[in-house]
């Protein structure tokens, strides 16, 4: 590139290349540095659900943000994307879970979401592979499902068409005012996006993201077998607490007519073997809500770290200590769902458009300020 | 609905069976045959696993009461002998190591089977290596291997028109068996080149009963056309096999086949080994003189520590045997035998290796991975066989990238992906099985020899 970009992207995961995207779109000069290939990273690792999520307002306000513009772009996606817009059932074991079933309703439909609470009988209906006695669901029919590593991909492609430059196998070794170092060679440019998810501190320090390692199993192909991507309702406690170690059942049907078993999540730093026991007790959990899992033939399994902050939000916006630096980092497991608002989000804030959402709950500035780190 | 998918009978819960031994041997073929048999000799306490209703391998496939070699007879009522435990029917899932030694994940027969033993000699064996190329997806393209197991089972090829065409000695039996059978045999194109043929030939007085079979093997054949220098770069057909294109790299022909049979020799099954975390190099799993892996108390043996022909896998068989577990030396005579025989598997090694033109074989619109049906033109440009299978699709299908990742990996010099368990597909129940704190265990005995573990 002779010309100097107005924009560097460290990081082609999701992240990056829906901020690589929104602000090609916008009209910068982007250039995409990743360390190995496009969509290799936590991206790959990812079950790709497609999800509202009101563990706060804010995470509310950006998943509901993203499930819109996640609508719109759908049908322009690749086939490879494999986009399914197969819905969320969130299922209720007993009375208490369906009582949260039914306020996490009321909060969705304040903010314009559709849902519907199911009975046991139309949850059995809808999903007979799950165990009787279970007290109902909570449908989500705008939530889906995508295939991460290349709906990263279709992103890049979308950013490269609207003149972006994507180079992969080059690892920035430091960031600079406006500036990337790599090796020898220094790339001036207006701005810097840190989007390198859970290796994003290695370049930025002080942004408080750590590795939060889950498991994934992937079954032979039984089409039909489940037709929603089913949540047990206990997955925001396990999501949401920070302890060493949980699972909850979580269950996907992909377009191949394969199914996803999860999740785990454990603190343990970079180690990306697989742990057996946890792999024992998330296949535990599946099979306590669907018993002929039992049955279906796991092919294999996979390790991948979320980038995991203190209070549960992404990271976006400007890193006040670096002129020119921007952080889009930190998405947990919601960063194939939070993605394209993340992107358009970060873009509004780079061109100093007025953006669709309040960006104050993401400001990175709030870990400079001490907050949220409980 | 559940009845749609599960034909292998009813959920046998998550209570798993727990044996105990000394030692568990994977695979019984010459190698861990050899091996099983030679320890439990000694007195140790020997499981023996294998996925085949009987054991013998590939090579010694003896269903349907084919004759096998009169060594693999004698090898078999040594075993039968020595009180080693054959575990039939049970493939291997998972290994995980812990203080007390190793954990063995198996499925026997849809249930859960934890072996709990102090060492492991892997003889997992090698399978065949295929290069792709357009119509090798047609019905009558087989492997070459795959062509002698079916004959093995009493498959016919009777009137059969039949091109075999790949590298390696393993096409010589095939052709003489195939000719027996009463195929027509219409040519026989091994890729390597005329000279290095003809230097391994030459070669072979230093084992003589190599020499002795590969002239019985030319024999039965001579009336087809045997060449070397050449390769089939497509297969032709609507519905099934119809005819092979035919080129020695000067001329390019047509030659009408009902069956073509191809493979370019064969490669070790390390994925076991990788995942126990045994170094490899070229492929096969690194060992020193006591066929010791990097990994202690693990050993390799037979083709997976590259390939070297039934003889050397039961040379090196039975020195895993001696030394599992102990510190005895090898006799001697049994390290001669063995040098010997490795320096003609290092010589066939040079002669075979697939040529550079074959790099040439697939074009974009070959099938590489019939499990997701991806071309050669989609992964042709990843770097590294993850990139493919993360963005291609290629490899992630249920034989998970056995098949089509060699020949890839020859073809665009990719690194391998990681092994992780599932080693192979396993039913859900079976990796979710835990042993319970107080489950029976069976200790394996060793009826033969008292208990004198050393």
């Amino acid at each position: 590139m002779t010309q100097y970009p107005d924009a560097v992207v460290i990081g082609a995961g999701i992240v990056g290349a829906a901020c690589a995207e929104a602000l090609a779109r916008a009209g910068l000069k982007v250039l995409i540095l990743d360390a190995s290939f496009a969509g290799g990273g936590t991206t790959a690792a990812g079950m790709g659900h497609l999800v509202v999520m009101d563990d706060s307002p804010p995470q509310l306000a950006l998943t509901a943000y993203s499930a819109r513009l996640w609508t719109t772009l759908a049908p322009e996606l690749p086939r490879n994307v494999e986009h399914d817009a197969c819905g969320t059932l969130w299922v209720a074991e007993d009375d208490e879970q369906l009582e949260a079933v039914r306020a996490k309703q009321r909060v969705y439909a304040d903010h314009g979401i559709a849902a519907e609470t199911l009975s046991p009988a139309q949850l059995a209906d809808a999903e007979p592979h799950l165990r009787p006695g279970l007290a109902g669901a909570l449908h989500v029919p705008g939530d889906g499902v995508v295939y991460p590593p290349t709906a990263a991909l279709a992103l890049l492609q979308r950013a490269i068409a609207n003149g972006a430059e994507l180079r992969e196998g080059v690892r920035v070794d430091a960031v600079g005012a406006r500036e990337v170092i790599v090796g020898n060679e220094r790339i001036a440019c207006d701005c810097v996006i840190n989007a390198a998810g859970a290796h994003a501190p290695e370049l930025t320090p002080g942004i408080p993201i750590v590795p939060r390692k889950g498991h994934l199993v992937i079954t032979d192909r039984y089409p039909g077998f489940c037709r929603h991507q089913l949540v047990e309702l206990g997955y925001l406690a396990s999501a949401h607490t920070m302890t060493t170690e949980s699972v909850a059942f979580n269950v996907q049907p992909r377009a191949t007519g394969q199914l996803l078993i999860g999740s785990s999540r454990e603190l343990v730093g970079w180690d990306m073997n697989i742990n057996r026991a946890i792999v024992r007790k998330m296949l535990d959990r599946a099979l306590d809500f669907m018993p002929s899992l039992a049955l279906t033939s796991a092919i294999r399994t996979w390790t991948g770290f979320r980038p995991a902050t203190p209070d549960k939000l992404p990271l976006i916006g400007a890193w006040e200590d670096t002129p020119g630096l921007w952080i889009a980092a930190g998405h947990e497991g919601l960063g194939i769902t939070t993605s394209l608002g993340t992107g358009q989000l970060l873009a509004d804030l780079v061109v100093g458009h007025e953006p669709a959402l309040d960006p104050v709950p993401y400001a990175p500035s709030r870990v400079l300020a001490g907050i949220g780190t409980h | 609905m559940t009845g749609e998918y599960f034909t292998t009978g009813e959920y046998a819960g998550t209570d798993a069976e727990v044996v105990v031994a000394d030692v568990a041997v994977i695979g019984a073929g010459p190698a861990g045959i050899a091996a099983a048999a030679s320890a439990a000799e000694r007195g140790l306490r020997v499981a023996l696993l294998d996925r085949g209703l009987e054991s013998g391998g590939q090579i010694w496939r003896h269903i349907n009461g084919v004759a096998i070699p009169r060594v693999a007879q004698q090898w078999l009522a040594r075993l039968d002998k020595s009180g080693a435990q054959i575990l039939r029917r049970t493939s291997v899932v998972d290994v995980s190591v812990d203080v007390a030694g190793f954990e063995i994940l198996a499925e026997s027969s849809g249930r859960a089977l934890h072996i709990r033993v102090t060492n492991i000699i892997l003889a997992t064996g090698a399978r065949e290596m295929f290069i792709p190329f357009d119509g090798w997806t047609l019905p009558g393209v087989m492997g070459i291997g795959g062509a002698q197991a079916l004959l093995k089972s009493g498959g016919s090829f009777a009137g059969k028109r039949v091109v075999i065409a790949g590298s390696g000695p393993l096409m010589l039996p095939v052709a003489a068996a195939l000719a027996e059978s009463g195929a027509r045999l219409v040519l026989v194109a091994e890729q390597a080149k005329r000279s290095a043929v003809a230097r391994f030939a030459a070669g072979l007085w230093r084992t003589p009963s190599t020499l002795m079979q590969a002239a019985r093997y030319r024999a039965r054949f001579m009336s087809s056309s045997y060449s070397t220098g050449t390769w089939v770069t497509a297969a032709h057909g609507s519905d099934r096999l119809e005819s092979v294109t035919v080129t020695n790299g000067r001329r390019t022909w047509r030659e009408t086949a009902d069956v073509l049979c191809t493979g370019y020799g064969l490669i070790p099954n390390v994925e076991l080994a990788r995942l126990i975390g045994c170094e490899t190099r070229d492929g096969a799993v690194v060992v020193d003189d006591d066929q010791r892996t990097t990994i202690a108390n693990v050993q390799a043996v037979g083709e997976v520590t590259g390939i070297g022909g039934a003889p050397l896998s039961l040379i090196e068989g039975e020195i895993a045997g001696l030394t599992v577990g102990s510190r005895l030396s090898v006799p001697l005579p049994l390290l001669r035998r063995r040098a010997t025989f490795e320096a003609a598997a290092r010589r066939m090694f040079d002669v075979f290796a697939p040529r550079a033109e074959l790099r040439a074989l697939p074009t974009p619109t070959t099938i590489v991975c019939r499990c997701e049906d991806v071309t050669y033109g989609v992964v042709q440009d990843a770097v590294c066989a993850r990139q493919a299978k993360l963005h291609t699709r290629a490899g992630m299908g249920p034989c998970q990238g056995r098949t089509c990742m060699p020949g890839l990996e020859f073809l665009l010099a990719w690194h391998s992906d990681t092994v992780r368990p599932p080693i192979e597909p396993a039913l859900v129940s079976i990796l979710s099985s835990e042993v319970a704190k107080n489950a029976p265990s069976s200790f394996l005995s060793n009826s033969c020899v008292g208990d004198v573990y050393q």
